[in-house]
């Protein structure tokens, strides 16, 4: 019996998590025991799919008894699996850190007592989303991990965060409207909802309604993962929410549009049809979004700047549709959630330590806490792509790509790429410079905290320390560290990663071990179009 | 195959009345809208799944065709609940934004209102302008900070420039003498206000 069969385990286990933290919901440690080592079995049960999936390649499993085109299908292939490792191991880190700031803080900014099976629901929903091989089944998974996160998003319902909450809410729910029309017209037109058998009876379709399908998906997914011209909603909506919230959302949650907009690019609508509109979207998405970074003061709305802008990166990799551009796009989700999510955690340090994630208001981090700068600056040049690190190995993938593939407006892209990656670094710096460089005093208004620190300092032991200063949790910084090891460690790693990457998207563009695996051998696979396999 | 023209009508104008109601900065309206675009939504489901037949309940002899499609009903089946999901946690939503603001609308957003009335000029780039030392000075922008301002034309009369000997600038949409400018950007100026617990909270 193959590993791979167990592959539903990796939403179950979340699942029965959440509820049994429910059920402990007036226990707190049991609950934070349960969620921790619910999440990490589940974890590790997904390095044994990623370890199958490197193995024995893409396997499928049928729900219910139901033979294939009929029933829900979860399909384990490179892709997901890495998605699912990835992404578990980040959410593991996430929930540590919010256990640590639970236990510092008590319930008072935050009923924490809620957030452990609520998390759980989101993780179980990311989960169902990347194993899904059935476009309804696709649509729950996003469902349960949206209707997660509203409730994690409004946690504490303060003024700030229902009125971010509103605005994400509206756009989700129109989002997974469109997403649903999608799917009944796809219903409509082919009379299954299977993605396999859908990859088969798309191509038979003609020209207009392929491209209406692919265009009504393409817009569904592109809200949730924030591509440039729907991406409006999602600066003004993540930073408001508690820190490793929003470190969670902006690690994952447009990763999973990302994933299925991959899947819709390459599983559903081979072929280069839609491509040159992506490029364009990829460059724009790059472009204003770090350009709207730079004119951030705080620094949580600059990195949710910077995470729309390194979107484009992705869409850039998978618009090539070649194995070298869709490897390196692969690679580029990896890196991306590990750095993102861990540059929100390390702003929830600072904004603890700081009292405030305005860089009008910090000065002198690097002084006061040197680990804390270290925590910053490694993540921080990572995201900019300098040199050693994964970010720069991700980047050069998606260049190289981009100019074999040697059309004007793919090296058009390259240099977006590349002043997009400069000014990343701008504004890294920019937060650097201010928050950890400078002296407290030369801070626009520093925060009293920064300026009070020395005198609790030199007054030592005994004396009436200064109650406003806060010193990190253990667990807190514990967690980070573990999350920025992680990110460095995808850098140590890169090569296997990069083999592994190559691998999945050879799969996916060839088509026929996802479509076999589900439909059973020997299934005739309409020709690849794409001509992706060969470059 | 005949398709039922009431089912699509009915389902265009829910359609246009919720996209409509969405677009509105009332709350309650949103939510009413959205629940009529789920609804359309589930009418087009619907719609998919072809003309009325009978119950998908096997009994022998019928041919297969006879039967309605189940798959459509199942699929409406799950978007119902979960647009009452929704539904519901948009409800409280809206009640938690009557509780704290009194008022049953779209609230600003107060970073982003700051950020669109910062003056591009900023007091720690902008406000000296040094003093020239390159052998070719240039004649804009005097050492004295004499004729900076924005609106004055470099052929101005002598006299007309010895009237104004107070350096302005374009600042936040109005014009200001520098110093006031960079006074701006200070603790305790009206136009930065800094809340009592911090930037982020």
């Amino acid at each position: 019996m193959n590993i791979a069969s167990f592959a539903p385990l990796a939403v179950v286990l979340p699942i029965l998590g959440a509820a049994l933290t429910f059920l402990l919901i007036r226990h707190s440690r049991a609950q934070r025991a349960v969620s921790i080592a619910l999440l990490s079995l589940t974890l590790a049960l997904e390095c044994l799919l990623l370890a199958s999936a490197w193995n024995s390649g893409t396997a499928a499993v049928t729900l219910g008894g139901w033979i294939p085109p009929f029933g829900i299908v979860m399909v384990v292939d490179q892709f997901s699996s890495l998605m699912l490792v990835v992404s578990s191991a980040v959410s593991l880190a996430v929930l540590v850190y919010a256990t640590g700031q639970g236990m510092a803080d008590g319930d008072h900014d935050a009923p924490v007592s809620i957030f452990h099976p609520t998390y759980l629901i989101l993780v179980a929903g990311v989960s169902n989303a990347f194993l899904s091989g059935d476009l309804f089944n696709l649509y729950v998974g996003f469902e349960i991990l949206l209707t997660a996160s509203y409730v994690l998003m409004t946690l504490g319902g303060t003024g700030p965060r229902i009125r971010a909450g509103v605005t994400y809410v509206v756009v989700s729910v129109v989002s997974s409207v469109l997403f649903l029309i999608a799917i009944a017209m796809v219903y409509g037109a082919t009379g299954t909802v299977n993605m396999a058998d859908l990859a088969i009876k798309l191509g038979e379709l003609d020209q207009g309604t392929k491209t209406l399908l692919h265009v009504m998906l393409l817009v569904a997914f592109g809200i949730k993962a924030a591509v440039f011209p729907l991406s409006f909603w999602l600066p003004d909506s993540y930073p408001t929410a508690p820190a490793p919230v929003t470190a969670v959302f902006a690690g994952l949650l447009t990763k999973v549009g990302v994933y299925a907009m991959v899947r819709t690019e390459t599983l559903l609508f081979p072929g280069d049809t839609l491509n040159t509109p992506l490029m364009v979207v990829a460059l724009l998405t790059m472009l204003v979004g770090i350009l709207g970074a730079l004119a951030q003061s705080d620094i949580k709305r600059l990195l949710s700047f910077t995470l729309v802008s390194h979107i484009g990166y992705m869409v850039f990799g998978l618009a090539m549709s070649s194995v070298v551009g869709l490897a390196a796009a692969v690679f580029y989700v990896a890196h991306h959630i590990t750095i993102q999510t861990s540059l929100f955690l390390v702003t929830g340090l600072i904004e603890r330590r700081g009292g405030s994630s305005s860089v009008d208001r910090l000065g002198g981090l690097a002084k006061l806490s040197p680990m804390l700068a270290l925590l910053f600056f490694i993540p921080g040049m990572n995201l900019a792509g300098i040199p050693p690190f994964s970010g720069f190995l991700g980047k050069v993938g998606l260049l190289q790509a981009g100019i074999q593939l040697g059309t004007p407006l793919a090296y058009a892209l390259v240099i977006g790429g590349v002043v997009t990656s400069l000014l990343t670094l701008l504004a890294i710096a920019r937060v650097w410079n201010r928050a950890f460089w400078r002296r407290p005093t030369d801070a626009e208004h520093p925060d009293p905290v920064l300026l009070s620190t020395p005198s609790a300092r030199v007054s030592g032991p005994g004396a009436k320390v200064n109650d406003r200063v806060t010193l990190l949790p253990r667990t807190m910084v514990g967690s980070t560290a573990g999350l920025v090891v992680l990110g460095v460690a995808l850098t140590v790693f890169a090569g296997p990663l990069f083999g592994l990457s190559d691998r999945a998207a050879r799969d996916m563009l060839d088509r026929t071990p996802y479509i076999e695996a589900v439909l059973g051998d020997g299934t005739a696979v309409p020709g690849n179009t794409s001509g992706g396999g060969t470059r | 195959m005949s398709v039922n023209l009431t089912l699509l009508i009915v389902m265009g104008a829910l359609y246009a009345c919720g996209i409509y109601l969405i677009l509105e900065r009332s709350l309650t309206r949103v939510l009413l809208g959205l629940m009529l675009l789920a609804n359309a939504t589930n009418l087009l489901i619907l719609a998919t799944g072809g003309y009325a037949g009978l119950a998908p309940l096997f009994t022998k002899g019928t041919p297969a065709q006879e039967y309605n499609d189940p798959l459509p009903q199942a699929l409406i089946l799950t978007s119902i609940v979960i647009s009452f999901a929704v539904t519901a946690f948009m409800l409280g939503i809206i009640y938690r934004t009557w509780v704290l603001a009194r008022q049953d609308d779209i609230q600003d957003d107060v970073e982003d209102l700051r950020v669109a009335e910062t003056p591009s000029y900023d007091a720690e780039d902008d406000a000296e302008v040094p003093a020239e030392t390159s052998e070719f000075p240039l004649t804009m922008l005097g050492s004295d900070g004499r004729n900076v301002s924005d609106h004055g034309t470099p052929g101005m009369d002598a006299d007309q420039e010895a009237d104004q000997p107070v350096a302005t600038l374009v600042a936040g949409g109005r014009e200001m003498p520098a110093e006031h400018a960079a006074a701006e950007e200070k603790p305790g100026s009206l136009n930065v206000d800094p809340s009592p617990e911090g930037g982020g909270k």
